[in-house]
């Protein structure tokens, strides 16, 4: 077995006030791929950072060895030039340059300061072969997708000569498609020499690619796992997470009993909506789904199906142009023209992306959590801080919201608490029927588990909830009743015991070859 | 069900990193207590320095009541300007018209009352509701057909200036009269007994100083009902302090010259209303909301568009209100009034604490912002340091501000 190429040996760092990594080990083998997981604000993101040169040497305590070597590096281009680089969660690619311009951004193909065209268009489309990708060097980032643009990370970093590529949760805003090509590349990479470290809450995808992994909590190294052994289960890498056993990644839940004769909490029927820009396109395509109160029914699908589309157009016609449909509130029509309007029907939609379209990062819990039942804790237009802060106070209670005070910034919680603001905002809006989109993605296991016995607590409480999710285990987890969709259009409704990942795969991929 | 973690909670700094700093313990907790509001802070420590800095190199001659005086007709209109424009700056915007439309409002009045003999109450609602409903136009333009809202205003900045030189025909108009001239440089009247001081501002600091200590120590008292941390006591009682020599200070050299100008009464009124508004108000709240995120409040159920409005609207009739000081307090209205001020309160925003993504911002801190530019200029024009100097050093004191509060920002870790 190969010796170690990167050594980081008892590594502290503090921010003001807190502790992030207080004693963090971590060998990483030549020619390995090495997974980091832990749960959020567990201090992956702060090591890799440590690393990468982002928080300079003399910012941290410890030791960095590369190649035998010790580094100190000052800054990112220190990192890189000995062969590291870090693809950030959030990519760093200029939307309207190309992909040879990205590739070589800071690392320009030139002479005197002129760039030297040819040069640079044959390199990159090495580069893009390398990576999988066909597309002419000079397309506009813009013009692709989110799974080709990681792709494009990964061709800028082969372009640095890389030796250790660190990619910090690749796949979270992939499908499953393009997330296996993206780990089929991470090992082919692997052939040619090049180590990689991973970080990633998917555990089958760590089981497939990595060939150890190395367990963070609390800003601390926990222990380091050969993959390929048979006693690393999912299990047990969820317990050396969590510091606990789990028994059950799911809430026990008593199955939904329909009253007979009661109209559904909502219907929607035959909605029809169009792509903002593309007119032709018809994004959600004569869809009609129903849920009743006490019942969580799941919405399956692949990214593209339709399934957000299908929630924000309904929700104040947030998305796309209307063309077509109804929706019913215990059976009677109403109007979702207006977000206030929707709101104040009683419906409550939790968006996908917190960070975007669910929280201000910049203001506190207290006033994040209020923001869209002001009129609640409001007499006249003037808002009773008291009362707001009591509010708050109470959901960080119940939610479990990890934060020392609700006055707190948003942006400072990790991102299964600020999820947790997010629910609590709207639970606080006191709804009938909660629209939920992919309320756990890129939260860890302990705050998912969290996250679904609230969830069950809703319906218990006789909320009707639509849990859109692309991850099948936790729909046949929490659903009574599941509703497939692709590229815009249903394709299928199971009840909970006729649901397999099997089945609904099937229905989820079921037009593709149509639309393609 | 919930693991703890330790690494978030707040731990406090490692005793061999702090203890390098001379007086740790408490510098440390009077560094934390500051960190939130680090700019306004440090805002009022410079102004503070500033002052004193001024009243040594004029002999001084700052602090001399008549000064004083002055200092506040000086710069009250910039002062009411910023309060709108910290407004617009908080809901992701920029108002680059108002030093135009403060021209306009000057001009209209001017026609009214003089050319027109209208009498000055009814000249001064008009001329309110004409800053409104200019205001109003272009919050219509950026709020519902969603101009850009630098492209609306650089346009209004152009339309309603030379819409001022058309209703003057480039002249100069005047004089206003006695009751407009009032809101510009008149003071609250005399009455009372015969003291060496002005009586009813003497009774209006008190009031101010009880309210002020009042409101400060029933907040203590709060945040200490509800468990959280509020600085040690004797910082407190320095802070207390510090307030009421301050406000002592500037009412006993207001009330030994002519007493309080009625314009800072109106300044005074609305730093409170807005201030409370800001921070108490639904529609305060959706200004932050829009501010900090636009989709987010959205989603939210925040009608952005109708706040946005709105924000311009009132932006156009502060403008308005102070058009009509100008004019009042040079007693004519000119082609050439206002010129640069939406400039000055734009400044006078950033160095109060505004960002330029939108967000974050106080009252206060666009009046402690103009203070520290109004003072700058005052100072200087005792100095006699000419004008072209004076813009110099105005620009790099903007530069220094936002750039402090961006090093500071960065060394916290954000």
């Amino acid at each position: 077995m190969a010796g170690p190429v990167l050594e980081m040996r008892s590594i502290v760092k503090t921010f003001p006030g807190v502790k992030a990594l207080s004693d963090v080990t971590l060998t990483v083998r030549q020619g390995e791929v090495h997974a980091i997981c832990g749960e959020n604000g567990a201090g992956k993101s702060t090591l890799m950072k440590v690393l990468s040169g982002v928080h300079p040497h003399g910012t941290y305590e410890g030791e960095i060895l590369f190649e035998g070597e010790v580094c100190r590096f000052k800054d990112i281009r220190a990192s890189e030039q000995h062969g590291i680089v870090i693809i950030h969660q959030e990519l760093a690619l200029v939307p309207f340059l190309s992909l040879a311009e990205n590739i070589f951004l800071g690392n320009e193909h030139a002479t005197r300061g002129f760039i030297n065209w040819n040069d640079t268009l044959k390199h990159a489309s090495e580069l893009l072969r390398r990576v999988g990708l066909h597309d002419h060097p000079e397309t506009r980032v813009a013009d692709i997708g989110v799974g080709k643009q990681q792709l494009v990370e990964i061709a800028k970093a082969l372009s640095k000569k890389v030796k250790l590529l660190i990619l910090d949760e690749p796949t979270a805003a992939l499908n499953d498609e393009d997330s296996g090509k993206l780990l089929d590349l991470i090992l082919e990479l692997k052939t040619q020499g090049i180590t990689s470290i991973i970080i990633s809450h998917k555990l089958n995808e760590i089981r497939r690619v990595a060939d150890s992994v190395t367990i963070i909590r609390d800003g601390q190294s926990i222990e380091t796992l050969d993959v390929k052994s048979a006693e690393t289960t999912e299990d047990r890498i969820i317990s050396g997470m969590v510091g606990r056993d789990l028994e059950h990644r799911f809430p026990d839940r008593t199955p939904f009993e329909g009253e007979a004769g009661a109209a559904p909490a909502l219907e929607i029927r035959n909605w029809t909506v169009r792509h903002p820009i593309d007119q032709e396109r018809k994004v959600v395509d004569d869809v009609s789904i129903n849920v009743r109160r006490g019942e969580i029914v799941g919405i399956a699908g692949l990214m593209g199906a339709g399934r957000t589309e299908l929630a924000m157009s309904v929700f104040g016609r947030s998305y796309g142009r209307y063309a077509g449909g109804t929706v019913l509130k215990d059976g009677k029509e109403i109007s979702t023209r207006h977000v206030a309007d929707t709101v104040a029907q009683g419906i409550a939609y939790v968006t996908e992306d917190r960070k975007h379209y669910g929280l201000n990062l910049i203001d506190t819990i207290n006033r994040n959590i209020s923001l869209s039942g002001l009129g609640k804790v409001a007499k006249r237009g003037i808002v009773d801080e008291h009362e707001e802060r009591q509010v708050a106070e109470g959901f960080r209670k119940t939610m479990n919201i990890k934060a020392p005070t609700v006055f707190e910034p948003v942006g400072k919680l990790s991102g299964g608490n600020q999820q947790k603001v997010v629910l609590s905002k709207w639970i606080f809006t006191g709804p009938d029927v909660l629209i939920l989109d992919e309320p756990t993605r890129g939260i860890d296991v302990g705050a998912k588990y969290e996250i679904y016995t609230v969830i069950d607590q809703l319906a218990a409480q006789g909320k009707a909830v639509v849990f859109i999710s692309s991850e099948l285990p936790e729909l046949l987890g929490m659903c009574d009743r599941i509703y497939t969709m692709a590229a815009g259009r249903l394709t299928g409704e199971f009840e909970r015991a006729e649901a397999t990942q099997e089945v609904l795969m099937r229905q989820m991929t079921k037009d593709k070859e149509v639309t393609r | 069900m919930s693991t703890d973690v330790t690494a978030r909670t707040p731990a406090p700094a490692p005793p061999g990193k702090s203890g390098g700093s001379a007086g740790g313990g408490l510098l440390q907790l009077m560094l934390n207590g500051l960190r939130g509001n680090m700019r306004q802070y440090g805002m009022l420590l410079a102004l503070g320095l500033i002052v004193v800095l001024f009243a040594v190199w004029t002999d001084g001659d700052l602090l001399l009541p008549r000064n004083v005086s002055n200092l506040v007709l000086q710069n009250s209109y910039v002062l009411i300007l910023a309060i709108g424009m910290m407004l617009v700056i908080i809901a992701g915007h920029i108002d680059l018209s108002v030093g135009s439309v403060t021209a306009f409002v000057g001009a209209f009045a001017a026609v009214l009352t003089v050319q027109h003999d209208v009498s000055w109450p009814v000249a001064v609602v008009l001329c309110l509701l004409v800053g409104a409903a200019a205001g109003a136009a272009q919050g219509f333009f950026i709020a519902y057909l969603g101009i850009p809202s630098f492209i609306v205003t650089l346009a209004g900045m152009l339309v309603f200036r030379g819409m001022t030189e058309i209703l003057l025909k480039g002249q100069t108009l005047g004089p206003f009269p006695n009751g407009l001239q009032k809101i510009g440089n008149g003071f609250l009247p005399e009455t009372g007994p015969e003291t060496n001081y002005h009586n009813i501002t003497l009774l209006l600091g008190i009031v101010l100083i009880v309210f002020v200590v009042l409101q400060e120590v029933r907040d203590r008292k709060r945040q200490q009902e509800f468990s959280l941390e509020v600085p040690p006591r004797n910082i407190f009682l320095l802070k207390l302090v510090a307030i009421v020599a301050a406000v002592l200070v500037v009412t006993l050299l207001l009330a030994s010259y002519k007493g309080a100008p009625i314009i800072l009464l109106i300044l005074g009124v609305l730093v409170v209303g807005y201030g409370y508004v800001m921070r108490n108000s639904v529609f305060g709240r959706h200004i932050y909301a829009i501010g900090g995120n636009l989709p987010a409040a959205k989603l939210s159920g925040v009608k952005d568009k109708r706040v946005t409005f709105f924000v311009f609207l009132n932006m156009g009739a502060l403008a308005a209100l102070a058009g009509l000081a100008i004019a009042a307090r040079l007693n004519a209205a000119s082609p050439k009034a206002g010129l640069n001020y939406e400039l000055e309160a734009i400044a006078s925003s950033f160095i109060g604490g505004a960002s330029m993504s939108g967000g974050v911002g106080t009252v206060l801190g666009a009046i402690i912002g103009g203070l520290v530019l109004g003072v700058l200029n005052n100072g200087m024009n005792l100095l006699s340091v000419g004008t072209d100097w004076q813009q110099v050093i105005k620009g790099l004191a903007l530069l220094l501000a936002v750039g402090f509060d961006v090093w500071n920002k960065r060394k916290s870790g954000s």
